[in-house]
């Protein structure tokens, strides 16, 4: 029995080991997109590119002008004569946001002690929009703390904001554990059941069936090696995002593998199960990209935040399996929190697990009496 | 005590065997006895239920009703036990295209459980014998498809089956190389192996010591190729054949 298990192994390995542009995609796929994330794709906003409409020309607005210009935030990429050209600034696509200071700002400022601002935002991307504007206003609340220093002002509320958890606002806290759960699922699900239904097609699977091999033997040793291509991937992740992202995995990284190798256990049922349904490739790859890559990009929090959707996709998120994981990683990763927190969302896991393995032993029995 | 005597003295036996998918009856009630070291033609159009009965004998599907032993083992109780005494070629193609010829030997020998030892000299006494030494270490994928039908054959014996399935074996292969894979299949019969072998090229049929046809789920014709001629008056087991098939009415699938 283990002889067995072992010659199917070392043939499958041999498999993926021999598909050198599999292989390149397996291991490339998850440095390149931790390295996108990281470096190219960011929420944050830097170095904005904003227009800025100065009427009042005086003491009071250059200074305000000159701190936004020495803010990372914004970079002043052009100065308008008045704010009919915002448009056309706009259109061109040069700047994001235009500042418009009126002409008496700085002396009704001094003299009514009251003195009014416009920003104009570009909304066509809203998100973008709705940050800038909001880092304007800080900069502005800013300017106007400073003016006031020293003086006493009737009430006064200062919040006092501290980011936990992720102090310097870093996008990567939010995708290396998006990563992960997408990465595992396209190895363990997509690999395993192309690779199962593959023997199928070439006919290969008829002979195994008929050797005495068990048929549960067949596709356990068909999908361990994946499970050992997903350990080295989570090795990489992790190794990447602490040591070229700077991520501190601030809980335990033994409880955060385990819980990995968890959902690669649930992925990889999913691929047998999948791999039940059908008896082609293609459908096998259209079945794992759009029923669970999808949901995992979509519905499993990384993109999107699950409180903001509606009722029905919020039900429909919580048979993503990623969902689960994703909750687990960044727990874990990030708040450094312990099995007693997140032992609700590991059971969960477990079970999906067993069920998708029990329906595709049982699929896989009905198929073979049907025949 | 007499179903053992049985048992022994065939290497396969079917009684009433019968296999229904809900209305349809795939296989209708088929009996035969098979010989050891008997090459026996099991024939038959499209659709006729070859496959559904083979797949019964090999231990994949359960009889729906009647009874059938293989190498002495019931198919319905002890398909296990089957299974690690026959052999299976399909009419696919059934080796690891980027496997070596040497990996995918290793690789079936080593799931019926060869040992090392086994495997070393049963892969030489192999290769030698199909004058593939010097292929070893080539990938399967490269060999032209001859080579690979006959290697093919040579694999799904390596663990001595008593009784070899052999499914279509010849799909798509030049009538010399069809030709040098008889005798392969002769050789093993000599040596005492039973050969069961569906095949749609009445030549081959010619081979056969005895064939069977299928018609509709039922067997139509049994008995020495010389026999069935006589029968029928036909001239050749292609005659015989047609003669039968039009019978049919049940659709091809």
């Amino acid at each position: 029995m283990k002889e067995q298990f072992l010659a199917f192994v070392k043939k499958e390995w041999f498999h993926i080991w021999r598909d050198k542009k599999t292989l390149f995609i397996l291991f490339g796929l998850p440095i390149v997109q931790i390295l996108i994330f990281g470096f190219a794709l960011t929420n944050e906003i830097k170095n904005s590119r904003i227009a800025v409409v100065d009427q009042s020309k005086d003491e009071t607005s250059q200074r305000l002008i000159d701190r936004i210009a020495s803010s990372r935030y914004f970079d002043i990429e052009e100065f308008l004569k008045n704010g009919d050209e915002a448009d056309g600034a706009f259109k061109r696509g040069k700047v994001k946001l235009v500042l418009i200071i009126p002409e008496n700002f700085g002396s009704s400022l001094k003299h009514t002690n009251h003195g009014a601002i416009q920003v104009l935002a570009d909304a066509s991307d809203p998100n973008t929009a709705s940050t800038l504007t909001s880092y304007m206003q800080a900069i502005v609340g800013d300017f106007q703390s400073d003016l006031n220093e020293g003086k006493k002002l009737p009430y006064s509320i200062v919040p006092e904001v501290r980011m936990l958890y992720n102090p310097q606002l870093k996008g990567a806290y939010n995708f290396v554990p998006g990563v992960m759960a997408m990465v595992l699922m396209l190895i363990c699900t997509l690999m395993t059941s192309i690779a199962i239904v593959k023997e199928k097609e070439t006919g290969t699977m008829e002979v195994l069936l008929v050797s005495p091999l068990k048929p549960i033997l067949v596709i356990f040793a068909k999908s361990t090696p994946y499970l050992f291509l997903s350990f080295i991937n989570i090795a990489s992740i992790l190794l990447l995002s602490v040591f070229v992202l700077g991520l501190p995995i601030a809980g335990s990284l033994m409880l955060l593998i385990a819980l990995s190798l968890l959902f690669s256990v649930a992925c990889l049922s999913l691929g047998m199960l999948i791999s039940t349904i059908t008896d082609s490739q293609q459908t096998a790859m259209l079945i794992s990209l759009m029923g669970l890559f999808l949901p995992t990009l979509m519905l499993s929090g990384f993109m999107f935040p699950i409180e903001n959707m509606p009722l029905p996709l919020k039900i429909i998120s919580n048979v993503v399996p990623a969902k689960w994981y994703y909750f687990i990683v960044k727990s874990v990763m990030i708040k450094g929190v312990g099995l007693k927190i997140i032992w609700k969302e590991a059971l969960v896991l477990t079970l999906m697990t067993i069920i998708f393995l029990g329906l595709s032993i049982k699929n896989y029995k009905v198929r073979l009496a049907l025949k | 005590m007499q179903k053992a005597e049985e048992n022994t003295q065939y290497a396969i036996t079917a009684k009433n065997l019968t296999k229904a998918f809900g209305e349809f009856i795939a296989v209708d009630h088929i009996s035969f006895n098979i010989k050891q070291g008997e090459i026996f033609g099991f024939l038959g159009a499209n659709g006729a239920g070859k496959t559904t009965a083979m797949r019964m004998l090999c231990g994949l599907s359960k009889p729906t009703s009647g009874e059938a032993t293989v190498a002495g083992f019931d198919v319905s109780s002890n398909p296990e036990s089957i299974k690690k005494n026959i052999g299976y070629m399909s009419q696919k193609f059934s080796l690891y295209e980027d496997l070596t010829v040497m990996e995918n030997i290793r690789f079936y020998a080593g799931i019926y459980g060869l040992s090392d030892k086994d495997i070393k000299e049963k892969s030489a006494h192999l290769l030698q014998h199909l004058h593939l030494d010097h292929e070893k270490n080539k990938l399967v994928g490269s060999l032209p498809l001859g080579w690979k039908q006959k290697l093919s054959f040579s694999i799904a014996l390596i663990h001595e089956p008593k009784i070899v399935f052999l499914d279509e074996p010849t799909g798509g292969v030049d009538p010399l190389t069809r030709r040098e894979f008889w005798e392969m299949i002769y050789e093993a019969s000599q040596r005492g192996t039973t050969l069961f072998v569906t095949t749609h090229y009445m030549d081959e049929a010619e081979y056969c010591h005895r064939v069977s046809i299928m018609v509709d789920g039922s067997i139509a014709a049994l008995g020495t190729p010389a026999e069935l001629k006589k029968q029928y008056e036909a001239e050749s087991m292609n005659d015989v054949f047609l003669h039968l098939a039009r019978q049919a009415t049940r659709q091809a699938d």
